[in-house]
């Protein structure tokens, strides 16, 4: 019976969607992560969600005085969602990129990492410049700012993109890609695991513009509070705090 | 690692498994009463109506089932974010469910129009002279004489459609629904045991396949109780 | 019209297309030839051949293309070292080949069930007359019953590549880049919704034509069933 009450409630919520007007003070904000990017964001066997993303967006929303529920997107999906009005942040390690600014608006830059080829200690390659890796199988996360950087870049190489990382570091593992393109920090992060103890960082990083929370273009007084809200957390130390949780060193961007 | 402790992915897999039940379930009335809608646009004598119910039919079935999602998830929620703001700047929430329950159901009613459309054509045009002989009207010759052959003839073939929307369900896993085969992924992704995972995963459908076709056999010996007589 | 993403992404997706339709012929032509035995197997009086049949059709019928595809996929990648050791590492290592293997295992259950249907739904006479002639059972089997059943099963055959071009689009998940694949990857870069709407009039194009494409193959082969 619940079942069919349910077909029921859905079909009518169907035929009569109703929007909830959101106060433009922002007390409520619904922030989407990927969830499967440790350690910035992960879900656990008992299905919490945890990472130095979502500790950094549970700080904003406690400096904006703001309720934040949590929801868990794919990663290609994320994008699409945020402006389909489904979440109104993205606090997921997203880069800001000149493409995705086309879309959707960034606050200020809550951490910074640049990108670097990771490959098996085995294969001796030194030098990541697209000439010499003519013919490597390079694998990436798809819509990433790596996956669009060996998309323009490394037009000799064969690109394999995945929905997410953790499908990358399976593959490098088991040989189907030569070597891997990444984020520094997760990927500091997975060498550090039995997994990732096969490779090592390889070749040049290449700098970033930093990650920030994304917004929808027409909420720019959201974008304003969250990068202020940054700064503040900078200053009162609880970004440390978070910094020092998971890494020795600091990833602020100035 | 499938067990059910806070470590174990038991408890998981078994929501997952729950959410792809109650996905398919909720799919079927709406897929159903929209196949029917379509199957009768088909019938309708006005030459529109049926053109509608023809392109529906055509594009639905030859689009794949990934791509409809995409479309349906995405598409339809900013054509309805669009729709809503020349009326008000209310933002608009269509949960993932619903999403998936439309996108399911607009590929389950293209096939089921088809198995209708065939039923209706293998009630005779006695069984509507009939009913009007004995001075029924036209909605209770649908409701008293039609639908109950209608059912028994379209049953197999609506069997058949069930089994596969039971098994593409899976596909919603790529638009961020808990379903049991998205959360067969996590539990990979953190375990990096792939084989087991999804071994198990084929198992659960296959179950649920099989329970299915004891339902259906249940369901058809009803559907068939007045023709056994004979 | 997003002139601009027509430019850059329209040859992609065309050639995305092209390996659409490399994935589905390969898997289906491979599939109809593992069809054959199954279905035999699975009307064989053997009871083991018959069990085995009946468990690989069962299981690749009930379960979803996507599941399957993950288990072979990610599944060989768990074994590399015992694939290795049988010198089969080379083949699973690849995304296409992992896709073709899993399609035509898929495709094979669903033929072999067509099949299955199409041998019993021969005449029993037919076999009767045939054996009356004194024809040995190679012979009735290869001139009187295949011929037969494969008029029958052309139709659900046709719906069976349809439904395979479809279903290749989740070889998209697994890193190939099929015209679902490439689509995926337009949008992320673009984030402009139409792509996907240029792959779904692809698609549409390409199944329209193989279905009339079938409708005159079968015409033409079912001509001496019609009379004047």
């Amino acid at each position: 019976m619940r079942i069919v009450k349910q077909a029921a409630i859905a079909a009518l919520a169907l035929m009569a969607v109703t929007g909830v007007v959101q106060a433009k003070e922002w007390k409520n904000i619904r922030v989407a992560v990927e969830g499967a990017f440790p350690p910035f964001n992960f879900v656990s066997a008992d299905n919490q969600i945890g990472g130095f993303d979502v500790d950094i967006a549970k700080a904003i929303c406690e400096k904006m005085k703001a309720e934040c529920t949590f929801a868990v997107q794919d990663w290609d999906g994320l994008i699409p969602a945020l402006q389909a009005g489904k979440f109104d942040a993205i606090i997921s390690s997203m880069s800001i990129t000149p493409e995705r600014k086309k879309v959707i608006d960034f606050s200020r830059p809550y951490y910074q990492s640049p990108s670097s080829f990771i490959a098996p200690k085995t294969a001796g390659i030194k030098d990541t410049s697209p000439e010499s890796l003519k013919g490597k199988t390079i694998g990436a996360q798809s819509s990433t700012v790596q996956a669009a950087e060996l998309e323009e870049k490394y037009k000799d190489s064969e690109i394999k993109l995945y929905p997410t990382q953790d499908e990358v570091n399976l593959d490098l593992v088991s040989g189907r890609i030569d070597m891997l393109f990444v984020d520094k920090l997760p990927g500091l992060d997975w060498l550090k695991t039995a997994d990732g103890a096969c490779c090592e960082f390889v070749g040049t990083d290449m700098p970033t513009d930093g990650v920030g929370a994304g917004v929808r273009q027409s909420d720019t007084d959201l974008r304003d509070q969250i990068s202020e809200a940054i700064v503040a957390i900078k200053a009162d130390g609880t970004y440390d705090k978070i910094n020092a949780k998971y890494f020795p060193f600091s990833i602020w961007k100035d | 690692m499938l067990s059910f402790g806070p470590d174990g992915w038991g408890m998981q897999l078994l929501q997952g498994t729950w959410l792809t039940i109650r996905l398919a379930l909720a799919t079927l009335p709406f897929g159903l009463a929209l196949g029917l809608a379509m199957a009768l646009a088909k019938r309708s004598p006005n030459r529109w109506i049926r053109a509608f119910g023809n392109a529906y039919t055509t594009v639905f079935r030859g689009l794949p089932e990934l791509l409809t999602i995409f479309i349906v998830y995405f598409g339809g929620q900013i054509a309805l974010q669009k729709f809503v703001s020349l009326f008000s700047d209310a933002p608009v929430e269509v949960n993932g469910f619903v999403a998936g329950m439309v996108a399911l159901g607009v590929v389950f009613s293209a096939y089921a129009s088809e198995v209708f459309l065939g039923a209706f054509n293998n009630i005779g045009r006695g069984q509507y002279e009939a009913a009007y002989a004995l001075g029924l009207r036209p909605s209770a010759t649908l409701r008293l004489v039609i639908v109950p052959q209608l059912v028994r003839l379209a049953l197999p073939g609506l069997a058949n459609l069930w089994l596969i929307l039971l098994k593409d369900t899976s596909l919603v896993s790529v638009i961020a629904l808990e379903d049991l085969l998205r959360k067969t992924s996590i539990a990979v992704r953190v375990t990096k045991e792939p084989f087991l995972f999804f071994g198990v995963a084929c198992l659960i459908y296959l179950a649920l396949s099989m329970i299915s076709s004891i339902g259906i056999v249940a369901i058809e010996r009803w559907a068939n109780r007045g023709l056994r007589r004979a | 019209m997003n002139w601009d993403a027509l430019a850059t992404y329209g040859p992609r997706m065309l050639q995305g297309l092209v390996v659409t339709l490399q994935l589905v012929a390969i898997s289906i032509t491979l599939g109809a030839l593992l069809a054959w035995p199954v279905a035999l197997a699975r009307m064989s009086r053997s009871r083991l051949l018959r069990g085995v049949a009946f468990g690989y059709m069962y299981f690749f019928r009930g379960t979803p293309l996507l599941a399957q595809t993950f288990l072979v996929y990610y599944g060989a990648g768990q074994f590399r070292v015992q694939l290795e050791a049988v010198g089969l590492w080379w083949l699973f290592r690849d995304a296409f080949f992992c896709c073709v293997l899993t399609f035509t295992l898929n495709t094979a259950a669903y033929q072999a069930e067509i099949l299955r249907g199409a041998i019993k739904a021969v005449p029993i006479g037919q076999r009767e007359a045939a054996m009356s002639l004194g024809l040995k059972p190679r012979q009735i089997f290869r001139k009187i019953i295949m011929p037969q059943a494969l008029l029958i099963a052309l139709r659900p055959l046709g719906n069976e590549v349809i439904l395979m071009i479809k279903g290749s689009s989740v070889a998209a998940i697994v890193t190939v880049f099929d015209l679902m694949g490439v689509t995926r990857l337009a949008y992320s870069r673009t984030f402009d919704f139409q792509v996907y709407l240029w792959a779904a009039v692809l698609y549409l194009i390409v199944v329209e034509s193989i279905r009339r494409i079938w409708d005159k193959i079968e015409h033409y082969l079912t001509r001496h069933l019609r009379t004047a």
